[in-house]
């Protein structure tokens, strides 16, 4: 597909041309770059929810519903779901869609799985282009749905506008809430399979835990959420809704999105002198520099200085 | 940059178990392959839309239940349709060698039987590959 083709079939919400897009995206060709630039006046008319949460809590299951009430209400939903990449083959298993087959074949939904491919931090190195394809398409919702995420991936916050914590039952006692992490990132906190027991007790430990550091003027709710089951599903949405008209009305929206501009375009610069450092610097060339020119020397704090200083000489 | 391939394994039809999808699966991304799986009982359209929508290199259909004369043509059929025949597309499962000719005809481009090694289907996706 020619690029000036892939734009006109992008701005006409062809599937088939946002999934080579996003495939650009993930494997790092520059022309999706500027196909974003020249279409990128398209942007920031989506609204992005992230789903996050420890695996096997139901995330794919609740954005599926979340989706499902979404697309009723006549909107576009573009929805990304990461799974992790394996370190050591480079492959995934990408299972996310098991549970999302019945809205799949809907005109206004696209459904795209993204493997980490060594990315930290619960979601994709392709993540944050992806959402600006669906947002140049004119997806009215997108949703973000990360891999599980333990106690510190908390890369969702930096892309989302309105960021969902779900939780099960049981998950773990007092001191895990007050833990810092992913317990700071929810705007709203879904405790989820709440037909099982304990999930008044885990909403309560949650309810405690916020009280403690509520800090800003938005008091994230817990909900109590039964997605396989369909329950709450409803006052789940409504709760977006709300936290988006607080943003709307605040003007948290903005102050949030040039927040996540910053982190954006400091991730791109960083990216781009990784790629830089890793052309100039090797394994293979550490490994020949501790055999030759600092054989003898152990201390990694000596070999480290002297090649970051002979790089420094390079970027000049 | 070499990228990782991508399959879906899906199963079509009305399969009651998916361990020898899940196996295949596993082989796969053990290989460095991206597998995007979709679970079970998947209609022809659920499958070439998620195909296409994954933006698949292949997909690899697993079949048990004897339905594989139907269903397979209409997915080839609906792939043609969307414009999108230069996935290409793999068999195995329950799969009787005198219906592979026809299989073949439609445009099934390998079909793995039962006590194939998942290293051979593996190889196969490697080499049909390009990356």
């Amino acid at each position: 597909m020619r690029e000036v083709d892939l734009e006109n079939l992008l701005l006409k919400r062809d599937k088939r041309a946002i999934a080579k897009a996003i495939t650009m995206a993930e494997n790092g060709d520059t022309k999706v770059y500027e196909m974003i630039k020249n279409l990128y006046n398209n942007t920031g008319k989506a609204y992005v929810i992230g789903i996050t949460g420890p695996p096997g809590v139901g995330k794919s299951t609740l954005t599926n519903e979340i989706a499902r009430f979404l697309l009723k209400d006549n909107n576009s939903v573009g929805i990304l779901a990461v799974d992790p990449t394996s370190l050591f083959s480079g492959g995934a298993i990408l299972g996310d869609r098991v549970r999302m087959s019945d809205i799949a074949l809907d005109e206004n939904i696209y459904i795209r799985s993204m493997g980490t491919r060594g990315k930290l931090g619960g979601l994709a190195k392709a993540t944050r282009a992806s959402i600006h394809i669906l947002d140049i398409v004119g997806m009215d919702y997108i949703i973000v749905e990360t891999s599980g995420v333990g106690q510190s991936e908390i890369d969702i916050v930096k892309a989302s506008d309105t960021n969902v914590m779900v939780l099960s039952p049981d998950m773990g006692d007092d001191i895990q809430a007050i833990k810092s992490g992913i317990m700071e990132i929810g705007d709203i906190f879904v405790v989820n399979k709440s037909d099982r027991e304990g999930a008044d007790k885990t909403a309560a430990e949650i309810n405690f835990m916020l009280d403690l550091n509520s800090k800003s003027n938005w008091r994230p709710p817990v909900l109590e959420v039964s997605a396989l089951y369909r329950k709450g599903c409803d006052t789940l949405l409504y709760k977006i809704k709300e936290h988006r008209h607080y943003l709307e009305k605040t003007g948290g929206l903005k102050e949030r999105r040039l927040k996540n501009l910053r982190w954006e375009i400091l991730e791109i610069i960083i990216d781009n002198l990784m790629k830089d450092l890793s052309e100039k610097i090797s394994q293979e060339n550490i490994d020949e520099l501790i055999n030759t020119e600092y054989a003898g020397l152990t201390n990694p704090y000596m070999i480290a200085e002297s090649i970051y200083k002979n790089l420094k000489e390079g970027f000049k | 940059m070499k990228r990782p391939i991508r399959v879906l394994v899906a199963k079509p039809g009305l399969d009651g178990h998916d361990r020898g999808a899940k196996v295949i699966a596993r082989a796969f991304k053990d290989a460095g392959m991206e597998v995007i799986y979709t679970g079970l009982r998947q209609t022809p359209e659920q499958i070439v839309e998620a195909a296409i929508q994954e933006d698949v290199d292949v997909i690899a259909l697993s079949i048990l239940s004897g339905a594989h004369n139907t269903l397979f043509p209409k997915i080839m059929n609906l792939l043609k349709c969307r414009g999108a025949e230069d996935i290409m597309v793999i068999a195995g499962g329950i799969i009787p060698d005198e219906d592979i000719p026809f299989l073949k005809s439609v445009g099934i481009k390998e079909i793995f039987t039962p006590g194939t090694p998942t290293s051979k289907a593996v190889e196969y996706v490697i080499e049909n590959v390009k990356v």
